[in-house]
Formats: structure tokens, sequence, C-alpha cells
């Protein structure tokens, strides 16, 4: 049985479909993070975004997150899905989700997941404003 | 010996490179590597860090590059 489903998209994320991977009769509950574009970055209103990645490279990462995360929560499933490309206000970049016999390990799980996705995943969003665009990270 | 090496996000505009084909010296390691890389792009100093993966895996500066890696500059990551 698959344990993990991971993702790289330019079509819509579909969070509907990481729970139906992750649902399992033996779980009392699934927990799922939403990434959502948002429509201002400190105080500068975001008109839209891009994502760029290393496919393969990330693809690797968000694997060894999946299963790194498997071995350390009690969770039965994980789904980790993230868009690439343009991106509009509103719009889906990430979905996780997991499932657990418990709810805590799952809300545990979701987080610790995007977490190191954002830390380790080689993924860049470039934010688009009405007056130009920027590499978001890019001068920490 | 020949290595390949990919630029992403930050580091492609700043070099406007995505990809190129290089000739190293042979036991050359990702940290001599980083100083080559300086050198030859000294664009890159605009960039507070990045992170050097070698075939698709973060590589520590210790690692010795062999003929054909494909060597990834890797600018601070944002995804999610």
């Amino acid at each position: 049985m698959m344990k993990t489903s991971i993702k790289i998209t330019s079509e819509k994320l579909d969070p509907e479909e990481c729970y139906r991977f992750v649902a399992d009769d033996s779980c009392g509950g699934i927990a799922a993070f939403i990434g959502v574009v948002r429509n201002d970055t400190q105080g500068k209103k975001v008109t839209q975004l891009e994502f760029s990645t290393y496919k393969p490279m990330a693809i690797k990462e968000m694997q060894k997150i999946a299963t790194i995360t498997l071995d350390t929560f009690d969770i039965q499933k994980i789904a980790i899905h993230h868009a690439e490309g343009m991106l509009q206000i509103g719009s889906i970049p990430v979905v996780i989700s997991a499932s657990a016999k418990h709810r805590k390990a799952a809300f545990l799980a979701c987080e610790f997941a995007i977490d190191t996705l954002k830390e380790r995943v080689p993924i860049w969003k470039k934010e688009y404003f009405s007056d130009g665009e920027v590499w978001v990270n890019a001068h920490p | 010996m020949k290595i390949q090496i990919l630029f992403f996000g930050i580091a492609a505009d700043l070099t406007e490179i995505s990809s190129l084909d290089l000739d190293v010296v042979e036991t050359i390691t990702v940290a001599s590597f980083k100083n080559l890389l300086k050198k030859k792009y000294t664009q890159l100093k605009q960039l507070n860090s990045y992170a050097i993966a070698v075939n698709e895996s973060y590589a520590a500066d210790e690692l010795v590059l062999k003929e054909n890696d494909v060597i990834a500059v890797i600018p601070p990551v944002s995804g999610g």
C-alpha cells in the first residue's frame, strides 16, 4: 500500500485528491494544510505569483519529507502536492494532508511537513506587483 | 573533466543562464567550485547565500565532484 503521494503540477491543485489518497478505514482523523496566494506582502499589493521548481530534486526532497514525517509521527498516510507556474490571488500553491488514528499526530505531521518544505524544497516564488516583480527570500 | 551547471530562481536571472557545461580540474570540491563560481559570476555576490546540489541532492563543501556531475546553484528557497 502506498503511504505517500507526491506531486508537482502546473494544473490546478485539488485538495479533495489529497483527502481521497490519505483517507483510511483505520484513521479517525485527517488534517490538511492548504496554502493560498495572498493579495499583499508587507502592505504591498500582489497581483500574482509565479512558482518555478528544480522539479526532479524538488520531488525527491518532498518524498524525503513525506518519509521522515511518516517515521516521526503516528500517521497512516501523507500527501504533499505543490503547484508550479503562474498563480492568481486565491489559488492554491500547496496542499499537505495526513491521516492518523488520532487527530494530534495528523495536525503535527502537516505542520512539520509544510515547515520543512519551506526550508528545503527547491521551489522559488516570484511576487508580481503593479510596478515590478521580486524573488521572495532572495535577499534575506 | 566536464560538469553541468544549473542556475535557478534569482541565480538564473543574475547570470542570465539556466544551464551550461563547464570544464573543471579533477578532484575539485564543492567548496572550490563555489570559489570558482564567485570569480566567474561576480553577480552572484548580490546573493547573501545559496546552496549547492550535486545530482539532485544538497551537497556539503567537502564533497569531491566527478565527471558528468550535475551541479545546481540553489538560492534561498521560497516554496509553499
